[in-house]
């Protein structure tokens, strides 16, 4: 399981983070789990829907971008928390992404509710691969 | 940096200070405030001021602090036919603002039943993550509010005539087209309408100062009539439909900077020509999501109405509770300004920062154009609301443009290290506070402690002459999202 730090001193008023993993399969389903620790407890979220998403992009960190803004739109449209995501991305011509999210409808107790995410922001946004791994960092809009 | 006070409260960053720089940048703030802003600022601000077609000067506001792409604070115009329009100078809340209104209650009369009174509005005025409103509508319905905003409210019985007169461009931002913004948005934001949200969004009771009034005559054209008297105060924006509005277009314009090569020095500056179709797809998209902003705080607003009167045992009209005025402080507007001593109509962004038309303007409601526009900005929840009236200053320094709020200096994380939601509920409650959060974590983060002493900014804004201020208000409940 990749990691993640909260960074704070960037854009205060918003919510940034940097996110480390093996592969970017792990890097991206970090990012996710990274988004949903701000709204919530996500170890509270139990993996009782599961939601399939594909995505392509020709640019890698405009993929990171599509697939947070997708889990964003899918919080309010459905309601839901995530808490698990299982994810393939392969380069063809396009990057693809191809998986399953898992999780529930929100709870506010249950999920130890915190604060809400709009939106995925492009302030330094960046994805890079390092020598042993892959990095990203993101500022969310609060 | 480079940066001198060219005049009491002013102060110029030169072009020189950064390569692409078009014009000056300038902070609107007293010495203490420039000293306690955080770097960002400079660099947001600067980074504004080379954008193509920018007029005269980017400025931010006294309340200015790090945010994404233009700071908060952050007010720049463009020229119609070279300029940009760029969602990173709007933010992804379109239409954050704020609405205030009044009752000719008393502290005295409410206090005996404000837990009653807390506990009606938090019912009836969802708050937080993932909430649906009381307001159910077919796509079709919710098109209809994109275009009419709060006349779409007042024809449906959410509202009272005079209501859409006493709003921001009466509620109804001209151009929106609801064939710009995506299925995904309509989705994302039709269960919505009426809803608080989540962040620094609050409803607020809150009573007069009696000691703080500064201008009877302009509060009295405010409705400021007795001592004590109590007002509510809303704020929030678009909800999940604005955020989506936002999103789609940013991913737009990223392309847009390529097509017409446009250089910006933060990818949230993404922008395009504001007439290029990308340019005029997203101003009308965004019109639908200030509307939609307009009438969520129209349709909370009739909640309120409703909670007072189900608590009172009477009806809203005879408790006085007329719409005071409602701003936004995340918008983009076509509006005429004096560029270079030339009336001209541009395109203004205020990304937290509020429109303050002075007296005289036609923009301004017919009730309040003897004095100017009521200028409302929010504290913090622990601290006082201010009422500020527009002044003619602001069209000479600002494009009429003024404060949004107090101004976040400290992070999320750091507040909530600092202190604890449940501590923060029982310190406000100890001074007769009352509040219902949805959140513990998230009261926590907003704590008092996080801002600026918005009496300086206030203070500031006054005395620097872009807006005067009229009265002060304490909050006596906060419901949280």
């Amino acid at each position: 399981m990749g990691k993640f730090r909260f960074l704070e001193d960037v854009a205060i008023a918003d919510v940034a983070f940097l996110a480390e993993g093996k592969t970017l399969e792990e890097l991206f389903a970090t990012c996710a789990r990274a988004t949903f620790e701000v709204m919530a407890n996500t170890k509270k979220v139990e993996p009782k829907e599961v939601l399939k998403i594909e995505l392509k992009h020709n640019e890698l960190d405009k993929l990171l971008f599509d697939w947070l803004a997708e889990l964003i739109y899918l919080k309010d449209a459905k309601e839901m928390f995530f808490g698990k995501f299982d994810l393939k991305i392969e380069k063809k011509n396009k990057y693809i992404l191809s998986g399953q999210v898992f999780g529930e409808k929100i709870d506010y107790k249950k999920h130890k509710v915190k604060v809400d995410v709009k939106a995925v922001t492009l302030h330094l946004f960046e994805v890079k691969k390092l020598r042993n791994n892959w990095r990203a960092k993101v500022v969310l809009d609060i | 940096m480079q940066m001198k006070k060219i005049q009491e409260g002013v102060w110029e960053i030169p072009k020189t200070e950064k390569q692409g720089m078009r014009v000056p940048a300038r902070i609107i703030a007293s010495q203490q405030l420039v000293n306690e802003m955080d770097q960002g600022v400079f660099d947001q601000i600067t980074n504004v001021a080379c954008l193509p077609g920018i007029q005269m000067h980017a400025l931010c506001m006294p309340d200015g602090h790090w945010g994404y792409g233009f700071p908060i604070g952050g007010v720049a115009v463009f020229d119609l036919d070279e300029g940009i329009i760029s969602p990173g100078g709007i933010g992804f809340d379109i239409n954050c603002g704020v609405r205030m209104m009044k009752t000719d209650l008393t502290y005295d009369e409410v206090k005996p039943k404000m837990k009653e009174l807390m506990d009606a509005l938090f019912r009836l005025v969802p708050a937080g993550i993932g909430s649906r409103g009381f307001v159910k509508l077919k796509v079709d319905k919710f098109k209809e509010v994109m275009v009419k905003g709060v006349d779409w409210c007042v024809e449906n019985g959410y509202g009272w005539k005079e209501d859409a007169a006493r709003t921001e461009e009466n509620g109804r931002i001209p151009g929106a087209n609801p064939d710009k913004v995506s299925s995904k948005a309509i989705s994302r934001g039709v269960d919505q309408l009426g809803t608080l949200g989540s962040g620094n969004h609050y409803l607020e009771i809150q009573v007069a100062q009696t000691d703080s009034v500064y201008n009877q005559e302009i509060a009295k054209v405010f409705g400021l009539t007795k001592p004590n008297q109590v007002f509510v105060m809303v704020h929030c924006g678009s909800r999940g439909f604005g955020h989506q509005v936002a999103t789609d277009y940013l991913r737009v314009f990223e392309d847009a900077i390529r097509k017409y090569k446009i250089q910006v020095n933060d990818r949230e500056l993404a922008c395009a020509p504001f007439n290029s179709p990308e340019g005029q797809n997203y101003y009308q998209g965004m019109a639908c999501a200030a509307n939609s902003a307009f009438a969520n705080r129209q349709l909370i607003m009739h909640r309120i109405r409703e909670g007072f009167s189900q608590v009172f045992h009477k009806d809203p009209q005879d408790m006085g509770m007329h719409l005071v005025y409602d701003v936004a402080h995340n918008i983009a507007k076509l509006e005429e300004h004096l560029i270079d001593g030339e009336k001209k109509k541009v395109v203004v962004h205020r990304k937290g920062a509020t429109r303050s038309f002075p007296p005289g303007d036609p923009k301004v409601p017919e009730v309040y154009r003897s004095v100017g526009q009521p200028v409302i900005v929010g504290g913090s929840m622990e601290t006082s609301s201010y009422v500020l009236v527009g002044a003619q200053k602001a069209m000479d320094l600002t494009f009429g443009s003024t404060m949004h709020g107090a101004g976040r200096t400290m992070s999320r994380r750091e507040a909530k290290r600092k202190v604890r939601g449940t501590e923060i509920r029982e310190k406000m409650e100890q001074r007769g506070i009352h509040v219902r959060a949805v959140s513990m974590s998230g009261l926590a983060e907003e704590a008092g402690i996080a801002y600026k002493n918005i009496q300086n900014v206030v203070d500031a804004v006054d005395r620097i002459g872009i807006s005067r201020k009229v009265f002060e208000l304490k909050p006596i409940g906060n419901i949280k999202g």
